[in-house]
């Protein structure tokens, strides 16, 4: 199996995120692997543990991106790919899906494409779809189990989370795959990891290297990125000499104020 | 002179902290309370490697530096002390000590289940009526043929009860002339007869972890797992402790920076006079002293680090190392309960567990009037590093992480 | 002439998600505002009675593609005909579930045009619709825009917008139309019902669990069950329990925090925050939920939030508008009940 999991740098979900004069920032919290991609990259690494063959871990982002790339290559990929052109900085999805899709191209000969459901900075979570859809490949998004893989058979049966339920999906490869929490448990990078990632060199390839003449004009513009209007909420503590009286006093004040 | 980690350590400091993060900093207070070791932290701290980070892969390690053990700890305890006290005793005391001291035979015997957490070790030193007085151990050990007889009581040992293996040091010639050349330190199975372990409770901290007694009896121990020459059992003692508060020191930094980011996180939210009480100067102080300590702190841990791989004694940088950062982590503990308010006094906020936590390591593995005459002794010319027979060996990455 | 606006209806088990006649009000009062009409788009096999719905809540013309091959959602043959059928459109307005959120990428992707995703709200500007949508999980707002492409794809967040009221005596035209078949690859297997039962992204009500529901003191878990952490689960099965209760009483849907997922007590399906679902309920109960700023960004936008916790400095009581500093244990149960009483259940 020739795997690619695309992956990307995001704020650790843990930042207070902020933004002056347009630019976001989250102060000293760390960048890091985007926690949905982290099941993405597990998941390709245990397809390739049974089936053999290789993982690809590839991004598009500024060259601090290269640690992201570099916790993949720990966790276990054989190779990672960083896409970074000056000419790609404000890229909105249409533009990266286009880029992924000729860098995966360019790789070749790739069986399975993984995504993250999506990334916990801009989460739009249609990149995999996006680039599915350039592809003309199928796309099996939401991803909670994938129940069958048959690389000599080419096909793939998975189990997709709806809001509904769970979709039963079965497909051929090559395929695009967007997963959730859940699937699966992702592995720490091991120390052997560690010491191949951080000696590693990892290719950068510009849109000139993946065959794109010239970049894509973004469809989408971002004119103001601004924070939410803090909800000043004076919390009325409800009290009482035994749990009954408190609740009893609650649900009186819920239906006070006809939320129920 | 070059103050950054390597991108290795970084990664390494990233790990060991999601996992201290993702499985034990969740349920700590709960185990904490009940006076227990969580039963997965020393199996998935084998599995991780963690346990033989800074072991040569060819005795089953993961080849890292001592810079690595060191961020390792600091790591560990910053979620929680029990945590640490297990690199202590486990890759301090025991591993590190038949690193420096063990034959071959040894290392290959005894560092590979350690390094992969098929066998926990600890360090068994210190006695009901000896404690910094290593020379007054009164545990004793007779020759009988190809074994040794061994008969004592070992007291305060942590993971007593969770180890297979101890490094012991008992009494093997009681008539010698000085009685620092008395003693003798063997690997000891934990598992054979005569052996006897036990929990100690009601321990003001560290309680997540395990603290207890091991007494031997008529235990029968082979003269091949004698470490190091008889008679030389001090100086591997002294060895293993050298050992053993680097990690200490690495520790007890780790939760000076706990302190501080609860009392950071905690002065920006709670608000007194009108405003958040980081705004107030005196709280100002508490926050800039721990700061301070942690760098400090770090600084002289990362000094100790360095010079333990490029194989030069540390004892003095060391002790100092232990000494500052543990003294202090109790101090920003304690102030950090102070910025807390009553809330600090609560179980509900993490800090009292870092309070009770960081007093421990002004006694153990050297108290810390131990450290400091040490320093003096230093400082004097009282005190100078007589090479050993068996060293440290220096930090090579390439034959540390050869097959 | 055609109308401007093209509005998308999601549906699944033949009934159509209030989402979707949310995202119907918006395409209505958008194309009121332009003096334009309402197209709306239904795919599906046997769907003409919500072709007919359509127009009671507002639309007027329904572009119905009725297929047996369209009985089940499949990404690539919906992207293919809604691509053509919405290729002329100005604006093209999806509510935002499962299904089209990507349907909507793919869309984008076939007419080359932008797509934003989670629209909370929007103004219109010149000839473009300027959104606003969150980012970093709701810490951030930030308005998007396609200014050249056309159509611009919006999905709507779920219950950021009113649903209308359908009126039974709208006219409109309902237009079956030729599906775009090419070649199918996937096929559906089957479904698994639900682990969540009332779904988190529409409902109206969600009461939620932290890690605390395995907290009760006052349980001792049966004798065979000897392990730990078999027995931290049978604790916090316990604890749902009591949130399930309270759940079914208000007929809300059932969250969680991250912290009780992970520790295995509930299925992921019912994480709410940044790594789980976004929600926007009217009332958000959350039950021994500390508040970690992850879980914070992922429910904020409720309209209530009532917060029952320990630990009275907790950070959810600083977004509470009414808070219990007490034992969820005793608090939950208790309040169930009240809940019957005055609920006539």
């Amino acid at each position: 199996m020739n795997i690619v999991v695309c992956v990307k740098q995001t704020p650790d979900t843990a930042a207070t995120v902020s933004v002056e004069d347009g630019v976001v920032s989250w102060g000293d919290s760390p960048l890091v692997l985007n926690p949905w991609d982290e099941y993405a990259v597990e998941e390709a690494l245990r397809i390739r543990e049974a089936h053999s063959g290789q993982v690809t871990a590839l991004s598009l982002g500024p060259e601090a991106a290269m640690e992201a790339l570099k916790l993949a290559l720990a966790m276990g990929c054989e190779q990672a790919i960083l896409i970074n052109d000056p000419a790609l900085e404000d890229a909105d999805p249409l533009v990266v899906s286009k880029v992924l899709a000729a860098a995966i191209n360019k790789i070749g000969e790739v069986d399975l494409v993984l995504f993250g459901r999506g990334s916990v900075d801009n989460d739009t979570g249609i990149t995999g779809p996006q680039v599915a859809r350039r592809l003309n490949w199928p796309v099996l998004s939401l991803v909670a189990d994938i129940t069958s893989l048959d690389p000599e058979g080419r096909t793939i049966a998975v189990e997709r989370m709806l809001d509904e339920g769970r979709q039963l999906v079965r497909g051929p490869l090559p395929a695009v795959v967007s997963v959730v929490k859940g699937i699966n448990e992702p592995r720490y990078p091991s120390f052997m990891g560690i010491r191949k990632a951080s000696r590693s060199e990892i290719p950068i390839w510009s849109t000139a290297d993946i065959g794109l003449d010239e970049v894509p004009t973004p469809a989408m513009t971002w004119p103001e990125i601004f924070a939410p209007t803090k909800v000043e909420t004076e919390c009325e503590m409800i009290e009482g000499e035994t749990p009954e009286e408190v609740a009893a006093r609650l649900a009186d004040r819920l239906i006070e104020e006809k939320v129920i | 002179m070059d103050f950054s980690l390597t991108a290795e350590h970084e990664m390494v400091q990233k790990m060991v902290r999601d996992f201290a993060q993702r499985e034990v900093a969740p349920t700590i207070k709960e185990w904490d309370r009940k006076q227990d070791m969580a039963p997965h932290i020393l199996p998935r701290m084998g599995k991780l490697g963690i346990l033989g980070v800074c072991f040569p892969v060819r005795y089953g390690g993961q080849g890292m530096d001592f810079i690595s053990l060191g961020l390792v700890c600091e790591e560990l305890e910053a979620v929680d002390t029990t945590l640490r006290v297990v690199m202590s005793v486990h890759t301090g005391l025991a591993g590190l000590t038949i690193l420096q001291w063990g034959t071959n035979e040894q290392k290959k015997r005894f560092l590979e289940p350690l390094a992969h957490g098929d066998l926990i070790g600890c360090g068994a030193f210190t006695e009901p009526g000896a404690g910094s007085d290593i020379a007054a151990i009164q545990a004793t050990g007779k020759r009988d043929g190809d074994q040794y007889i061994l008969n004592g009581e070992k007291m305060w040992i942590s993971l007593a009860t969770k180890a297979d293996i101890a490094i012991v040091t008992v009494r093997t010639i009681p008539d010698a002339a000085k009685s620092s050349r008395s003693l003798s330190t063997f690997v000891v199975d934990l598992h054979s007869p005569g052996v006897t372990t036990g929990d100690i409770h009601g321990k003001l901290g560290v309680r997540a972890g395990s603290t207890g007694w091991i007494s031997l009896q008529d235990v029968r121990v082979p003269v091949e797992n004698r470490i190091g020459e008889e008679g030389e059992g001090f100086k591997v003692t002294m060895s293993a402790l050298d050992s053993g508060r680097y990690t200490v020191a690495a520790g007890a930094t780790g939760l000076i920076r706990a302190s501080l980011k609860a009392s950071v996180d905690y002065a920006n939210e709670r608000r007194a006079f009108g405003e958040p009480i980081a705004k107030h100067q005196l709280i100002q102080v508490k926050i800039a002293r721990m700061a301070q300590d942690y760098e400090i702190a770090r600084l002289l841990y990362l000094k100790a680090g360095w010079l333990k791989n490029q194989g030069v004694r540390n004892t003095r940088e060391t002790s100092m190392a232990k000494q500052f950062a543990t003294a202090a982590s109790f101090t920003a503990a304690s102030e950090a309960i102070q910025v807390h308010g009553a809330y600090g006094y609560s179980d509900e906020y993490d800090v009292e567990r870092f309070m009770r936590n960081a007093r421990g390591a002004l006694i153990y593995e050297g108290s810390n009037e131990i450290q400091i005459l040490i320093q003096a002794d230093y400082a004097l010319g009282h005190r100078r590093d007589k090479p050993l027979r068996c060293e440290m060996p220096v930090y090579d990455p390439i034959d540390w992480q050869e097959a | 002439m055609a109308n401007k606006i093209f509005v998308y209806i999601d549906h699944f088990g033949g009934q159509v998600l209030p989402a979707s006649w949310e995202a119907v009000g918006v395409a209505r009062s958008l194309a009121d505002q332009l003096s334009s009409g309402v197209t709306a788009v239904v795919l599906g096999h046997e769907v003409e009675g919500i072709a007919n719905q359509s127009i009671e809540y507002g639309a007027d013309q329904v572009l119905l593609g009725d297929d047996p091959e369209l009985k089940d959602y499949r990404p690539e043959l919906f992207a293919g005909t809604l691509s053509h059928l919405a290729a002329e459109a100005q604006v093209l307005i999806l509510p935002t579930t499962s299904r089209t959120r990507e349907l909507a990428g793919m869309v984008a992707v076939d007419l080359e045009t932008g797509m934003a995703p989670d629209v909370i709200s929007f103004e219109i500007d010149g000839d473009a619709v300027l959104a606003t949508r969150p980012i970093y999980a709701g810490k951030l707002l930030t308005k998007v825009v396609c200014r050249e492409k056309r159509p611009q794809i919006i999905t709507l967040q779920t219950r950021a917008f009113p649903k209308p009221e359908p009126e039974s005596d709208r006219s409109g035209e309902v237009v079956r139309v030729e599906v775009v078949i090419g070649e199918i690859v996937t096929e559906v297997t089957g479904y698994k019902p639900s682990e969540a039962g009332v779904s988190l992204a529409d409902a109206a009500i969600i009461v939620s669990g932290g890690r605390g529901v395995s907290n009760n003191p006052k349980l001792t878990p049966p004798n065979e069950i000897t392990d730990e952490k078999e027995q931290e689960i049978w604790r916090s099965q316990q604890g749902f329990a009591l949130v399930r209760d309270l759940a079914e009483t208000l007929g809300a849907a059932m969250g969680a925090s991250r912290a009780a997922v992970d520790a295995g007590y509930i299925p992921y399906a019912h994480q709410v925050g940044q790594t789980g679902k976004v929600v926007s309920p009217d009332l958000y109960v959350a039950c021994g939920i500390s508040g970690a700023i992850q879980h914070l960004a992922g429910m904020r936008t409720s309209k209530m939030i009532v917060a029952i916790n320990r630990d009275s400095e907790a950070p959810i009581f600083k977004l509470a508008r009414f808070g219990v500093a007490g034992d969820l244990f005793d608090i939950v149960p208790a309040l169930t009940q009240a809940l019957k009483e005055r609920l006539g259940k």
